[in-house]
């Protein structure tokens, strides 16, 4: 039990003023710190295989962090309020299925399907987190593993026609614009995730979901309909993640059960990467975005050096574990 | 820890009060009438077929590295943090005991199995150890522990396989004295004789109720709050290594995937056997019930008829509606 020594003493010698000014710059920015982290691993990518990076590679590269990312958008919201979703997976998956056991009745109808599993998964989970103040960790786990038995006990029901991806959706997924380096997912995620920054930064509600993960009790005394808040924030992540299904879907141009659940983990890992707070109250879209580019480009990386499934995992672990490391002791010196 | 034992000796002293007991035990004696409550609906839903100790055995079979993992879970939990590596530690300790036991006597996978209750707590202490030293919250150290575990996992077995003599897999799946007391019970109940009660009303167990309720007053109160952190991690991981030694005798196999399916059914079992998520409240008595409650669900959908996916939903609804009854309940108790 050598963790015993815990306290480990401050640095009690003072370093060089400028230096430690540029280190508190740049620890106060994690974006930059992201940044560098990912043009790293890119030029690790670039070694390991020469001829790596290209228009194409950054198109694949975008392609496969969109369904990631619009994941992860969600969870970056509901914890903005100090809550977790884990059931993001489950309403992606059930989504996604559904949708495309819809396809036969148009596209427009199967998506809007899709939304609407997205709405209602997120409106129960609100309900229960925001009016019954039940443990958000809790409720969404009850809901993902009801959410899943009865996509997998209805399976059937919902499938008229024959089961298809739809172009639209393929095309969105995995079309490519100008030479192949911007895939045509990004039409969609841009705007979103400039909805998500600027509503974050300037609007009302953007503001309030930092003010409730801060702190909760001082926004219910200062008039703030915490409940509100958080019905409307489990809602959004919700339908992003239902958004996210559809993408994948498109991808991987096959529905199954279980097509989402393998993202569950990352979606948190990308949030905690990107520099948001699991207490809520610090962080943003932006570190997400880069933590999920940064995941997938790692994933890339160890699939260049042929590392095997377990070792790639180890990996995995460790550098979300390093990466969380230095955001809690760089909040603890700035 | 003077007044404590001169508190609980008045308290004996009273005698016994029903109100009392009503109030400190209520949850869990509430999950130990459900238990029962599904133990006669599974005779029922078995209908024209008697309930034999057959059945018996096989509900505790079915439940046994669950309700070890519920045991490690609580343990955490009730020290104000939450592994989510916990499932995972399981399969590790699983694959380990598989690969190791094939084709060796019985005394030689007792001796495995002892070195492997050393191993769980040596895993346990890392994680705990990890959450201490880098600060960082509790759910993101194991959820990256739980990549970590899982490829240690897949690393010492690729596929499932592996093998455990019959001696060793009948300790899990046999029974004791009589036919109706199956010996996953015998060992669940010596575990937590042997394993957690010497600790619960000693030094060791206040602390971690201590840390868990306050972690701030504990410290000035004198306890040591990093290393009882790290101790409880410690005694989870013991409890997951009996999990994978339950799994690898009630199996007679060792899998590497079957980690997050136990770590969720674990906070569930938690929250369900009366554990406060916060920390500091709860016991490891009444989730043991609970784990066999989460896997009694759907094996009575299975002789309904119906299709046992249905089992997953009422297992979702049950936690989620538990939680939700105790939250109003706490509501009322305060107003």
């Amino acid at each position: 039990m050598s963790a015993a020594t815990t306290t480990t003493p401050e640095e009690l010698e003072p370093r060089p003023n400028r230096a430690r000014a540029a280190s508190l710059w740049i620890l106060d920015r994690p974006l930059i710190m992201l940044g560098v982290i990912l043009v790293l691993l890119l030029i690790a990518c670039q070694i390991a295989s020469p001829g790596y990076m290209s228009a194409e590679r950054i198109g694949t590269i975008l392609q496969f962090s969109a369904p990631l990312a619009f994941l992860a958008a969600g969870q970056t919201l509901v914890m903005l309020t100090a809550g977790i979703d884990l059931s993001v997976a489950a309403t992606a998956t059930a989504a996604a299925y559904i949708m495309a056991g819809q396809a036969s009745r148009g596209t427009a109808t199967a998506l809007g399907i899709a939304i609407l599993v997205g709405l209602i998964v997120g409106l129960i989970n609100g309900v229960g987190i925001g009016v019954f103040r039940v443990n958000p960790l809790i409720m969404t786990l009850g809901m993902a593993s009801i959410v899943s038995g009865y996509l997998t006990v209805s399976a059937q029901s919902f499938v008229t026609g024959v089961p298809l991806v739809p172009d639209f959706v393929r095309e969105l997924a995995v079309g490519n614009l100008i030479g192949a380096a911007i895939p045509k997912s990004l039409l969609l995620w841009a705007p979103v995730a400039a909805l998500i920054l600027l509503g974050l930064r300037y609007s009302g509600y953007g503001r309030t979901l930092y003010a409730v993960g801060d702190n909760p009790v001082a926004c219910r005394l200062a008039g703030v309909r915490v409940w509100q808040v958080l019905l409307v924030t489990y809602i959004l992540c919700s339908v992003l993640a239902a958004i996210g299904g559809v993408l994948y879907v498109g991808v991987v141009n096959a529905a199954d059960l279980q097509l989402v659940s393998p993202y569950l983990l990352p979606s948190v890992a990308a949030v905690v990467i990107g520099g948001t707070s699991i207490f809520g109250g610090i962080g943003g879209y932006s570190g997400t975005i880069l933590g999920a580019i940064i995941l997938v480009v790692l994933d890339s990386l160890l699939t260049l050096l042929n590392a095997s499934q377990a070792f790639k995992q180890i990996l995995y672990g460790f550098i979300i574990l390093a990466l969380a490391w230095l955001y809690a002791t760089s909040t603890k010196r700035v | 820890m003077t007044t404590v034992d001169e508190a609980s000796t008045t308290v004996g002293r009273r005698g016994f009060d029903a109100r009392r007991v009503a109030i400190r035990h209520g949850w869990t004696i509430g999950v130990y009438v459900l238990l029962v409550l599904l133990v006669i609906g599974y005779a029922w839903a078995l209908a024209p077929v008697a309930f034999t100790s057959f059945d018996l055995g096989s509900i505790v079979i079915g439940a046994l590295p669950l309700v070890f993992a519920a045991m490690a879970q609580s343990v955490i939990v009730i020290s104000g943090g939450i592994d989510l590596s916990l499932g995972v530690m399981v399969a590790v300790i699983n694959v380990i005991a598989a690969s190791l036991m094939e084709h060796q006597s019985f005394a030689t996978s007792l001796l495995i199995a002892f070195g492997l209750m050393v191993v769980g707590v040596v895993i346990g202490a890392i994680n705990g150890g990890l959450v201490v030293l880098t600060g960082v919250p509790d759910i993101v150290v194991t959820l990256a522990m739980s990549f970590v575990w899982g490829g240690v996992a897949l690393v010492i077995m690729r596929t499932p396989g592996g093998g455990a003599p019959n001696a060793f897999q009948s300790l899990g799946t046999g029974t004791f004295i009589s036919a109706w007391i199956p010996s996953g019970a015998v060992i669940i109940a010596l575990v937590l004789a042997a394993a957690w009660l010497p600790l619960r009303w000693r030094r060791p167990g206040f602390a971690i109720f201590a840390i868990g309720s306050n972690r701030d007053r504990a410290y000035l109160s004198g306890v040591n709050v990093a290393q009882t952190r790290v101790m409880a991690y410690a005694i989870g991981g013991f409890f997951a290594a009996m999990g994978g030694l339950a799994a690898t005798a009630t199996t007679g196999i060792g899998t590497p995937y079957a980690g997050n399916f136990i770590t969720l059914n674990s906070v569930a079992a938690v929250v369900l056997g009366g554990v406060s998520l916060a920390g500091g409240k709860g016991g490891v008595v009444g989730p043991v019930a609970a784990a066999l409650c989460l896997t009694l669900v759907p094996s009575i959908m299975v002789f309904q008829g119906i299709d046992p996916n249905y089992g997953q939903v009422i297992q979702g609804a049950l936690i989620v509606v538990v939680v939700m009854i105790g939250g109003l309940l706490l509501l009322r108790e305060r107003s």
